[in-house]
């Protein structure tokens, strides 16, 4: 039950949201499209549920050419940021829609609604209305909505966007659960990279309506395709003109092959972790040292240090995805 | 998103040409049947020319009272509060409820030949704006009380703490506010001033050159089988209400702008 | 800082309850709205059983009066009917959809509510009148417009278009296009997503504008004063009949009549006040 996008093109008058995108999203994984807003995602999430239709390209849904078909038929399950929840319904009434629409046996909705609630521990909540229910538990009745009638995919846009950060972090394990439970192919969009780092299999970056670049969380970090890649999936300093992660950057009292001279301007204790901030020929850069070595090395403002690299990040030598 | 509203589209417009379009375009055409000289000699003829100048003078009277009384009334349904005040609000919608001819028996029966109270408005043109107060009653009510009820109260306090009385609050704060939908309502007052028939027609008596509205005077023209002079009178009401659309809809972008 | 009296009543009284400008204003207000809404239909309301109930009743149940009231029920109910499907159709093409002339045809709603009654009984005439072009090849048909009863519902049909549109389509908006979408991704077509969801989140908002489009249906009396040739026992509407039997005379019945559509007027009042913020609350929970 994998998705294939094939060259997809879609514009909004002069805007181009895509432009030729194509991914492929193995079956059953759980794969995040990760990216700045407007930078094309949701389009493409709308795009593969029918909800949007391209100007060019090709949808295939379990091998399936999906594109001509409307959103009724192509067997998605689709969550949506603001939870879309049917107001005049009850939780129960709102999981059952999908069931009902397809005229199944009383007893069979109850059952499989039962079911459904009880995963997502809903069940006390059956009989309230969406009005009654937090943000949180909005999302998850939208889920079990979804999951009722067993798509073939599951589509999240920004599913935890209107939630705050506590509950969005429960909610992030929470999916991740679900779908080591359920297994079904589940395509998520964020603009957050932590949230796609820990919950997805793998992350397709996309900005400016292309990808820029796929692969797995540890992939996407340590090797990244290019500098908006790196930008974006972690914390970046420049050094010498070249891009590197903070933590990868040793802090020496003498020079060293390869090493710039650097002033330390700012020490913050973050924790575990230190943040020095560092001015390298009236540029500003930070670098991040534990706390033993910022003891160790007796760092203080003003003092001169010497930086360099601790391995040579430039670009890797995979293609983008 | 599937099918394209276009069907839609069609139907909506062919229903709206039938209904609306094509016959005001009619009465234009007609009103223009005997060429410009014609039109204007028609809209100019004593009689026609007396009801335009009363229909257009009532109305901004009517629209003025209506500003003031209207906000008034919106004032005190909004900032106090009282016993019986959900009649007062239930009450103002009386006017759009009540069929116009009944108004206008309503009136008659209190200010006219028989009033109790001793006041004979009928056959006047005071009884002529009385009836049109009692139908525009509620625009301007309707379009303040919301508004109203919005305010920010604290830009009340904030001019309080810096030394503004109630009367310089009221005109320097709360009233600039309001005048968007003050604008509003005086215009679907006017609009609907200029238009009324019903209403007028009792207490009114229509007595050419006194107490007869344009649309009196057009009913006449129509039953006296003069119909292209009705049609240029009505070509003229029909200009005034449509620079009273555009204009209410400059004042709502002003009001919006404001929000 | 003393704050000095003055005319426009305020917030928050200051000391032990309403000062003398608020209840002024009060006072101003109120006697407005008694002098130009209360005391006139209470006093009829008065003068009609001043003869006693026997006058009134026997009024009421004279057949003119009562065919009267069927002509009425009936013009006005075809009026609504066409009305709610026109304006739904409009409200869910203008709020959902984009086309070519969608500006357009937004303004032309508001048209008609500017349109002097007696302008549009004149304009129907034009159009749909014996001699006139449509008219006449109707007439050919053997279907009369002018003088009957389908020319008194396209009157009444013009003058009340607005209403129902214009309460529906803020809501829609509001309410936006993800519960429907959601429908269609579970599998619902069009037509059942409008039914299942759409209609019950517009509900009491339509339920305001059908009310006030049957208030205005059936308060009408310039269009149909000009449509319908004011036929008595044919094309004669309760409006028609109050101003006809007041000009000869017959208080009583005019009285009569006027009384009936008073009280049919304040249940109108009581349901417009309470559907009215009904429909705003489904406005703001969107």
């Amino acid at each position: 039950m994998g998705i294939r996008a094939h060259n997809v093109c879609k514009s909004f008058g002069s805007f181009v949201a895509l432009d030729n995108v194509s991914v492929d999203i193995p079956s059953g994984s759980l794969t995040a499209l990760l990216g700045p807003s407007g930078g094309g995602k949701s389009t493409l999430l709308r795009v593969i549920a029918g909800l949007e239709v391209p100007d060019h390209g090709r949808i295939e849904i379990a091998g399936e050419d999906a594109t001509a078909l409307s959103p009724q038929s192509r067997g998605v399950g689709f969550v949506f940021q603001h939870y879309a929840a049917f107001k005049h319904l009850s939780v129960f009434r709102n999981v059952a829609f999908g069931l009902e629409i397809r005229k199944r046996p009383k007893d069979e909705i109850a059952k499989r609604v039962r079911e459904l609630l009880e995963l997502v521990h809903l069940d006390q909540f059956a009989d309230r209305l969406p009005s009654q229910l937090s943000g949180g538990q909005r999302q998850r009745m939208a889920l079990a909505r979804a999951l009722a009638v067993e798509p073939r995919v599951m589509l999240l846009d920004e599913p935890f966007g209107a939630l705050d950060a506590k509950v969005r972090k429960e909610l992030r394990e929470w999916l991740r659960r679900l779908h080591d439970e359920v297994h079904v192919t589940t395509v998520f969009v964020t603009h957050d990279q932590e949230e796609a780092m820990e919950v997805a299999d793998e992350i397709v970056v996309i900005n400016n309506g292309l990808v820029e670049q796929v692969g797995r969380p540890d992939q996407l970090y340590d090797r990244p395709a290019n500098d908006f890649v790196m930008g974006f999936l972690g914390p970046v300093t420049r050094i010498g003109g070249q891009m590197v992660r903070p933590h990868d950057i040793e802090v020496l009292r003498t020079p060293e092959d390869g090493s710039l001279r650097a002033t330390v301007t700012r020490i913050v204790r973050l924790g575990f972790e230190v943040r020095v901030d560092l001015s390298i020929d009236g540029e500003d850069a930070w670098a991040q040292v534990t706390r033993a070595q910022a003891s160790s090395d007796n760092l203080a403002e003003g003092e001169t240090v010497w930086v360099r690299p601790i391995r040579p990040t430039g670009h890797p030598l995979h293609a983008v995805g | 998103m599937g099918r394209g509203p276009g069907l839609g589209v069609g139907v909506a417009t062919l229903w709206l040409s039938l209904v609306v379009l094509i016959p005001l375009a009619a009465v234009t055409l007609r009103a223009g049947e005997n060429g410009w000289g014609g039109f204007w000699a028609a809209v100019t003829a004593p009689e026609a020319a007396s009801a335009l100048r009363l229909t257009l003078g009532a109305a901004v009277v009517v629209s003025i009272v209506d500003v003031v009384f209207g906000t008034l009334v919106a004032w005190v349904l909004v900032r106090d509060h009282f016993r019986g005040e959900r009649v007062v609000e239930v009450l103002i919608d009386l006017p759009f409820a009540l069929p116009t001819i009944v108004a206008g028996l309503v009136l008659l029966s209190l200010y006219g030949a028989t009033s109790p109270l001793g006041i004979h408005l009928a056959y006047t043109r005071a009884g002529v704006v009385m009836a049109l107060l009692f139908v525009t009653l509620p625009f301007v009510v309707r379009t303040v009380q919301p508004v109203l009820a919005e305010l920010d109260p604290e830009m009340e306090d904030a001019a309080a703490s810096l030394g503004a009385g109630r009367i310089t609050t009221f005109r320097r704060i709360v009233l600039p506010n309001l005048l968007p939908a003050i604008s509003a309502g005086a215009a679907l007052s006017f609009a609907r001033a200029i238009s009324e028939f019903g209403s007028t027609v009792l207490i009114s008596g229509n007595l050419p050159f006194k107490t007869q509205v344009a649309a009196v005077h057009i009913f006449g023209q129509i039953e006296t089988d003069n119909v292209t002079g009705a049609a240029a009178v009505s070509t003229v009401l029909l200009v005034v209400a449509l620079l009273v659309l555009v204009a209410l809809d400059l004042l709502s972008r002003w009001g919006a702008k404001r929000a | 800082m003393p704050e000095p009296t003055s005319p426009r009543g305020g917030r928050a009284g200051r000391g032990g309850g309403p000062g003398r400008a608020r209840l002024l204003l009060r006072a101003v207000a109120l006697g407005y709205l008694a002098a130009l809404l209360v005391l006139p239909v209470g006093l009829v309301l008065w003068r009609t059983f001043a003869g006693g109930l026997g006058p009134v009743l026997s009024s009421l149940a004279d057949h003119s009066v009562l065919h009267a009231f069927q002509i009425t029920a009936i013009v006005a109910v075809a009026a609504v009917v066409l009305n709610t499907f026109f304006g739904l159709g409009v409200a869910l093409l203008l709020a959902r959809h984009r086309f070519a002339g969608k500006r357009a045809l937004n303004a032309l709603i508001d048209l008609p509510v500017a349109v002097s009654p007696v302008v549009v009984g004149l304009a129907l005439i034009l159009v749909y009148g014996r001699f006139a072009p449509v008219g006449s090849w109707l007439e050919g048909l053997g279907f009369q417009v002018i003088f009957s009863l389908p020319g008194m519902i396209i009157a009444t049909v013009f003058v009340s278009l607005p209403l129902v549109v214009r309460e529906v389509q803020p809501v829609l908006v509001e309410i936006g296009i993800d519960q429907e979408q959601a429908a269609w991704t579970l599998g619902a077509g069009r037509f059942t997503t409008f039914r299942r969801i759409t209609l019950p989140a517009i509900r009491w908002a339509l339920a305001y504008g059908v009310v006030l489009t049957l208030a205005r249906a059936m308060g009408e009396f310039g269009a149909v004063a000009v449509v319908s040739g004011r036929l008595v026992d044919k094309t004669q509407t309760v409006t028609l009949l109050v101003e006809e039997r007041f000009q000869n005379f017959d208080q009583v019945t005019a009285y009569a009549t006027s009384c009936v559509m008073a009280v049919i007027a304040i249940l109108t009042m009581i349901a417009i006040n309470v559907l009215r913020p009904t429909s705003l609350a489904e406005k703001e929970s969107a």
